[in-house]
C-alpha cells in the first residue's frame, strides 16, 4: 500500500452515514425543471428582450400618441377600437411568437444537446427516471412558458397603459384608453388562450422531444422534413393540400380553437375582440383533434422516454 | 449478498460480441480493478452494472436489475464515468444545489467541506474550471453521498500525476471505509496497484485472469535472472520475458519462491507487466486480437 495512508490526515472527512432523509416524490421533478432553467435562460431571457423590443418600439411612437389618438377617434367604432388595441396585440403576439420560437429550439436541443455534450452521463448517475427527466422537459413548453408568456405580456402591456396614460394626460385624451380598450378581456382571453394552445400544440413539443431523443445529428431537420415530404407527395400525387393545412391548424391554431371564431373578410380592420368573440371551452373540449393529438403526443412521449433509457453519449 | 453479481452476462452489438458471458461476483467492501486493452469489454461491463445499457443473462447490483431499476440503484451506486461529463454551464452552486436537491443520501456539508481544500471556487461555472479541477470536484459530489457502490470509468482520464495521486487518496481516506465497494477501470494501472484488493483482466468480452491481490502476490513473481542462470530459468517456463539492460527479467506464474530465489532478484511484479505477459501480442488471450 503506496498510496499514502497517512497524508493529510487532519484532512479527512468524517465517513460517517448520513441520515437518509425521505424525499418528496415530487423533489426530482422540481429539481428537474430548476435545472432547465439554469441551463436555458432564453426560457426567461427571450420573452423579457421581445418585451422590451416591444415597449421600445411603443416609446418611439409616445411622443405621436396625442396625434394617433385624435386620428383614431375620427373613425367608426370598429376601426377605433382596432386603432387603439393594435400596439398591444402587437406586444403580445411578438411576446407569444418568440416564446414558441424558444419552446421549438428548447424542446429540440433538450434531449440531443445532453449526449452531446456527454453531461446525460451525469444525471443517469443521479436517482431521477428518465421518466422523470423527460417530463419536467415537456412541463417548460407545456407549462412554465405559458405562465412566462402571461406574466412578461401582462407586465409589459400594463407598461403601455401607463406609458399612453401619462402621455395623453397633459390632452385629456388619457380616459379614452380606458374606456376603449377592453384590457381585462384582453388578459382573459390571453390567459384562457395560452392554456388551449398549449394542448393544442401538445404533439408538436412531444415531436421535438422524440426527435431530440432520437437524432444522432442535424435534429431540426428530422424533426421537419418528414413533414414537408409527406405534404409535397400529398401534392403530386392527389394535387391535395389537407396535410399540409392540417399542420399549419396545428401550428397556428391554438387560439382559434378555443373561441367562437368571426370571420371577417381579408385586410378588416377589426379588433381581436371581434374576432374571437366568446369563449367556448365545449368547443374546445369536444374536438376530436384536441384528444387526438393529446393522444399522439403521449405515444412521442413514451417513445421518447424509451429512447433516453437506452442512448448514450453521441 | 454479494455486492455485484453477474452469471452469463452477454451484450453484443450487431456481429460484435462485447461481452462474451461473463460470471462475476464482488462482495461488499472490495475495490476491484478492471483492467484491458480499449474495446475489450470493459464499459460494456460498466454500462450493464449501471443500468446504462441492456443486457443479456443474469445481473443484480445490490440486489436489483440495473437496467429496469435504474434511478432506485442510483440511490446506492454513484458513478464518476470520466472527467468531462460534468455539464459545462453549470455552477459549483448550482451542482451541489442539484445533487442535494435529487439525492436522498447526499451530504451537502461534506461536499463543501472536500470543496474547501481546493481552489474551486462555488461561483464558478464548469467550463471555467481545469480538468483536474472538474474531477476534484466530481469527486466531491460522489463522496459526499453515502453509497454502496461506487464505479469509476477512466476517472483520471488526461488529468496530471499531481491530481491523479489526489484523486486516489481522497478515495481512500475520506471515501472507502471497508463496507462501501469500488469498481474501477483505468488504463494507469500501476497507479491503482496499491489501492486495489481485487484484479480482473478482461479482454474480447471474457475474463483473462481472475484474482485478489494477495493471491495476485502469491502466485506471480519477476526474477530479473543472472546470466549464469538463464538455462535454469527458461527450464521453470516463465511466462513472459522481456529485456532489461542486457538482463532478462522474466515473469512466473505459480512457481514456488524458493525455486526462483537463486537465480537473481525477485520481485512482485507490476500489474502492468502482467498485463503486457497475460494480454501481449505473443501471449494466448491477447493473440487473439484483431488489428
Amino acid at each position: 500500500m503506496n498510496t499514502g495512508s497517512n497524508n493529510t490526515p487532519e484532512a479527512s472527512v468524517d465517513p460517517q452515514p448520513i441520515a437518509v432523509q425521505p424525499l418528496a416524490a415530487t423533489r426530482p421533478f422540481y429539481w428537474s425543471v430548476r435545472r432547465e432553467l439554469w441551463e436555458n435562460k432564453s426560457i426567461y431571457m427571450a420573452p423579457l428582450i421581445a418585451a422590451c423590443v416591444a415597449l421600445f418600439g411603443f416609446g418611439i411612437t409616445a411622443f405621436r400618441l396625442p396625434q394617433l389618438r385624435m386620428n383614431a377617434l375620427a373613425l367608426e367604432s370598429a376601426r377605433q377600437r382596432s386603432a387603439i388595441e393594435v400596439p398591444y396585440d402587437i406586444a403580445a403576439l411578438m411576446i407569444m411568437f418568440t416564446v414558441f420560437i424558444v419552446g421549438i429550439f428548447y424542446c429540440l436541443d433538450s434531449l440531443h444537446g445532453e449526449r452531446r455534450d456527454r453531461s446525460i452521463l451525469f444525471w443517469k448517475s443521479l436517482p431521477v427516471s428518465d421518466r422523470t427527466a423527460v417530463l419536467s422537459k415537456l412541463f417548460v413548453p407545456m407549462a412554465l412558458l405559458p405562465v412566462i408568456t402571461f406574466v412578461v405580456v401582462i407586465a409589459t402591456q400594463l407598461i403601455m397603459l401607463l406609458l399612453s396614460t401619462a402621455v395623453l394626460l397633459p390632452s385629456g385624451l388619457a380616459g379614452t384608453t380606458w374606456n376603449l380598450l377592453p384590457w381585462p378581456r384582453l388578459a382573459a382571453m390571453l390567459l384562457y388562450g395560452l392554456v388551449t394552445s398549449a394542448l393544442w400544440e401538445a404533439p408538436l413539443f412531444g415531436w421535438l422531444l422524440l426527435v431530440s431523443s432520437w437524432a444522432k445529428r442535424a435534429a431540426f431537420l428530422w424533426a421537419v422534413l418528414p413533414w414537408l415530404a409527406i405534404s409535397a407527395i400529398e401534392k403530386l400525387a392527389f394535387d391535395t393540400t389537407y396535410f399540409s393545412r392540417m399542420l399549419v391548424h396545428r401550428l397556428t391554431g391554438g387560439f382559434e380553437v378555443g373561441f367562437v371564431v368571426v370571420k371577417y373578410p381579408k385586410g378588416a380592420h377589426v379588433p381581436i375582440v371581434d374576432r374571437l368573440t366568446h369563449f367556448d371551452p365545449l368547443k374546445f373540449l369536444t374536438n376530436p383533434g384536441l384528444w387526438i393529438g393529446l393522444l399522439i403526443a403521449a405515444a412521442f412521449i413514451v417513445a421518447a422516454v424509451r429512447l433516453r433509457r437506452s442512448r448514450g453519449p453521441l | 449478498m454479494p455486492c455485484i453479481e453477474a452469471r452469463g452476462l452477454r451484450k453484443t452489438f450487431g456481429s460484435t460480441v462485447a461481452l462474451d458471458g461473463i460470471n462475476l461476483r464482488v462482495d461488499e467492501g472490495r475495490i476491484l480493478g478492471l483492467i484491458g486493452p480499449n474495446g475489450a469489454g470493459k464499459s460494456t461491463a460498466l454500462n450493464a452494472l449501471l443500468g446504462l445499457t441492456p443486457f443479456e443473462g443474469h445481473l443484480k447490483v445490490l440486489g436489483r436489475d440495473p437496467w429496469n431499476d435504474r434511478d432506485q440503484l442510483m440511490r446506492e451506486v454513484c458513478f464518476i464515468a470520466d472527467v468531462a461529463v460534468l455539464p459545462r454551464w453549470m455552477r459549483v452552486s448550482q451542482a451541489l444545489d442539484y445533487v442535494a436537491g435529487v439525492h436522498p443520501r447526499f451530504d451537502r456539508q461534506k461536499a463543501e467541506a472536500f470543496l474547501a481544500r481546493t481552489e474551486i471556487k462555488q461561483t464558478s461555472k464548469v467550463r471555467q474550471l481545469s480538468k483536474g479541477m472538474v474531477a476534484q470536484l466530481h469527486l466531491a459530489l460522489v463522496m459526499a453521498i453515502d453509497a454502496r457502490l461506487l464505479v469509476l470509468d477512466e476517472p483520471t482520464l488526461g488529468l496530471d500525476i499531481l491530481y491523479r495521486k489526489q484523486f486516489y487518496d481522497s478515495l481512500l481516506n475520506d471515501y472507502f471505509d471497508h463496507t462501501r465497494t469500488i469498481v474501477v477501470t483505468t488504463h494507469q494501472v500501476e497507479e491503482i496497484q496499491g489501492v486495489l484488493t481485487d484484479l480482473m483482466f478482461i479482454n474480447h468480452g471474457r475474463i483473462v485472469l481472475e484474482c485478489t491481490m494477495e493471491q495476485f502476490e502469491a502466485r506471480y513473481v519477476e526474477v530479473m535472472v543472472n546470466p549464469d542462470h538463464l538455462a535454469e530459468a527458461e527450464a521453470l517456463k516463465p511466462i513472459h520475458t522481456r529485456q532489461m539492460f542486457g538482463r532478462s527479467i522474466m515473469l512466473f506464474d505459480n512457481v514456488p519462491h524458493e525455486d526462483l530465489a537463486g537465480l537473481g532478484e525477485i520481485r512482485t511484479p507490476s500489474i502492468a507487466d502482467l498485463f503486457v505477459a497475460v494480454m501481449g501480442p505473443e501471449s494466448e488471450a491477447g493473440g487473439q486480437r484483431k488489428n
